[in-house]
């Protein structure tokens, strides 16, 4: 299934004001954000007597034990009920009216209140999904068992949870990027309206930009994140019109926090990295959150692609590691400056790339497509934090297990 | 007018009544220093220069009401720059081989202008040769001591890719071969050499006996160089003035700089 294109904008009408869904969450509730952001359907267990707990609380109902922590539960049940709300008080909640709201038992144990979606009725089979909303915080969500996302996906409210790039416009912001021709294939195969893909310096020759140039729906652009005067240039002319920003600045080069051109290094990494997307940032940002409610085809979200060394500094590539830090810290800051406007930021940690800077590193490694295909799918299942691939799996594990393990351990 | 009938302050009145009046043309020989113009690219694994970035401090905003102002930022041989002697190894153990401690009078010097805009028309690797140039001498007459060089190959009009003109074999832009440095350097003894390309070398240099014969011989020999100069056209063959001063950086090993020329109008 998917929505029409959408029409030409209409210049003469207000554009909507960005809202939020109510957004008092108490502390405990952050573990559902945790799940929700990558995806996960975790609940709160009580460690004493296995009783899993929704909402979350501070002590268990069935024996009050403190010791609650959140684990991946089956996210399987039963739709008890359902209630279709055709007014409300709330602002945001006013545009989507009607909305389908159910009870659900979770074979996990606990009843919860979800958003229904696709063909739920009373009775039936459903599978439960924490996403998160404009604003970040994390609702459950039940589809009717088995049904494919693809029966869901035009649903206003599984759209307002997630960011189908369908009919989206797309910045890729680094064509040379080793995988910007597979993010933009990527992207147009998931019913993107047009790529621009930015280039920097077109005086160099370039075999990434060639093939993008070649591939329908992709316009190459000059862009250079390092200057802000072509930034500002290209925000002239496609701020108004982006809905997709990808940040994927690529500019590698291995070496120790002591090598003699290691300050300039991070220096020329910072540029593209952690600068580009400032500078990137003040030119679209704001024009993005002004287009978060801008229906029928609202501003989406900000995607950066981030090296695993943006969690742990890899000592042979000091300066890399460092940008990359510095990247994700602004792009955690930006997350926040943005869910005002309802734009989401994504951020995906790969493992080393299929690519000649990390020929010598075993398998495996992350080919263009999967990064490709894991930029659409951040997008289209609403998910704020990614790790790509097994090697970036395991990473993520082994870092939230022990993360001395992985600073002794990872690189060598 | 002989110059010796007349005293330096009556010299130089005379030369700034010449170019108010329009005797004396000044010429501009700079591209303007901009993030777009192409800079010097060396392989990943050596550093690399700074392109020129120009960033806001601001604008009458909010970062300063009534002034506007930038920083810069730009390797020392980028836009259209200096080289002095100590930018290259042959060149490391002179005396006064930087932009800051290197003497005046190179920066005011008369200039000779051999033009190869034909020849670089046809061929994007044309080697300025030690015959070619022997060959302007006759009809120039020889090139005198302590004068600039600057071979015109018409280069300067060209921007971005085709001026960078990169291939996978590296930049082909034309320059002078070995014979034509050792002539101009240990021969004429010039005071530098200058060209419209990016380098004063050869675009494929570093295939040449000794590699980037122009950078190795000029600075080994304490003499300078001059690139990405635009606008040559307006210079005769003889008898303009190069007015070149780089910026004064400690210990630089050469600078952007403002290139101008004095040239006799047309009689």
């Amino acid at each position: 299934m998917s929505l029409p294109p959408p029409p030409r904008k209409n210049p003469l009408l207000r554009t909507a004001t960005p809202l939020l869904p109510p957004q008092p969450r108490s502390r405990r509730a952050y573990g559902l954000t945790a799940a929700a952001a990558e995806g996960r359907f975790a609940l709160q267990k009580c460690a004493g007597c296995g009783t899993v707990i929704y909402p979350a609380r501070d002590a268990c109902p069935a024996c009050l034990g403190q010791s609650l922590r959140f684990a991946d539960v089956s996210p399987a049940g039963e739709l008890l009920s359902v209630t279709r709300i055709h007014s409300t008080a709330d602002p945001y909640f006013r545009r989507l009216v009607p909305i389908r709201q159910g009870l659900v038992r979770a074979d996990a144990g606990p009843n919860l209140i979800c958003f229904l979606l696709g063909d739920c009725a009373p009775g039936g089979r459903v599978t439960l999904s924490l996403k998160l909303a404009p604003g970040g915080d994390p609702v459950v969500c039940a589809r009717p068992e088995g049904a494919p996302l693809s029966e869901i996906e035009d649903d206003p409210m599984w759209r307002q949870l997630t960011a189908n790039p369908e009919h989206a416009r797309v910045l890729i912001s680094d064509g040379r990027h080793p995988a910007a021709a597979a993010m933009a294939r990527a992207l147009l195969g998931a019913g993107a309206a047009q790529v621009y893909a930015g280039i920097a310096e077109p005086w160099k020759p370039s075999d990434e930009a060639d093939q993008l140039a070649k591939i329908d729906g992709v316009e190459v652009i000059d862009l250079d994140p390092r200057d802000e005067r072509s930034v500002a240039e290209a925000a002239a002319a496609l701020a108004g019109k982006i809905e997709i920003v990808v940040q994927c600045g690529f500019h590698y080069r291995p070496g120790t926090v002591m090598d003699a051109n290691a300050p300039l290094r991070l220096k020329d990494m910072m540029e593209g990295g952690a600068l580009g997307l400032m500078r990137l940032a003040q030119a679209f940002g704001q024009a993005m959150m002004a287009r978060g409610a801008d229906e029928p085809r609202p501003a989406l979200a900000w995607v950066n692609v981030l090296s695993l060394a943006a969690r742990m500094a890899h000592p042979m590539a000091a300066a890399h590691s460092a940008a990359q830090a510095a990247e994700l810290s602004l792009a955690q800051s930006l997350r926040a400056t943005m869910a005002p406007g309802g734009i989401r930021v994504i951020n995906l940690f790969h493992g080393a790339l299929d690519h000649g800077w990390f020929e010598a590193v075993p398998p495996p490694k992350v080919a263009p497509g999967t990064l490709g295909k894991a930029v659409v799918t951040a997008l289209t299942e609403g998910l704020e934090d990614m790790f790509i691939g097994p090697e970036a799996e395991d990473f993520r594990d082994r870092f939230n297990a022990n993360p001395k393990e992985v600073e002794r351990k990872w690189w060598s | 007018m002989q110059p010796r009938d007349q005293s330096p302050a009556e010299l130089l009145s005379a030369l700034t009544g010449m170019i108010a009046s329009g005797g004396v043309q000044l010429v501009d020989l700079t591209r303007t220093l901009s993030p777009d113009d192409p800079t010097i690219v060396m392989p990943p694994e050596f550093g690399q220069s700074w392109p020129v970035r120009i960033e806001r401090i601001s604008r009458y905003d909010a970062g300063g009401p009534a002034w506007y102002w930038n920083n810069l930022s730009f390797g020392e041989h980028t836009g259209t720059h200096f080289d002095a002697p100590a930018h290259w190894i042959t060149g490391r153990d002179l005396a006064c081989n930087t932009v800051d401690t290197m003497p005046l009078p190179p920066m005011v010097a008369p200039v000779s202008v051999i033009d190869c805009t034909k020849a670089c028309a046809q061929d994007a690797d044309y080697l300025l040769t030690r015959e070619a140039i022997l060959a302007w001498e006759e009809e120039h007459g020889q090139i005198a001591r302590d004068e600039w060089v600057l071979m015109r190959s018409g280069w300067g009009d060209k921007t971005g890719a085709a001026y960078a003109n990169l291939k996978s074999d590296g930049a082909h832009t034309p320059g002078p071969d070995t014979g034509a440095i050792r002539l101009l350097v240990e021969e004429r003894g010039i005071l530098g050499f200058g060209t419209e390309t990016i380098g004063t070398d050869w675009g494929q240099a570093a295939h040449l006996s000794p590699p980037y014969p122009a950078h190795s011989i000029l600075h080994g020999h304490g003499r300078y160089g001059l690139q990405c100069l635009t606008g040559l056209e307006a210079l005769p063959p003889r008898g303009a003035v190069l007015i070149a001063a780089p910026l004064k950086v400690l210990a630089g090993s050469g600078s952007p700089l403002r290139v101008l020329a004095l040239v006799p109008a047309a009689v």
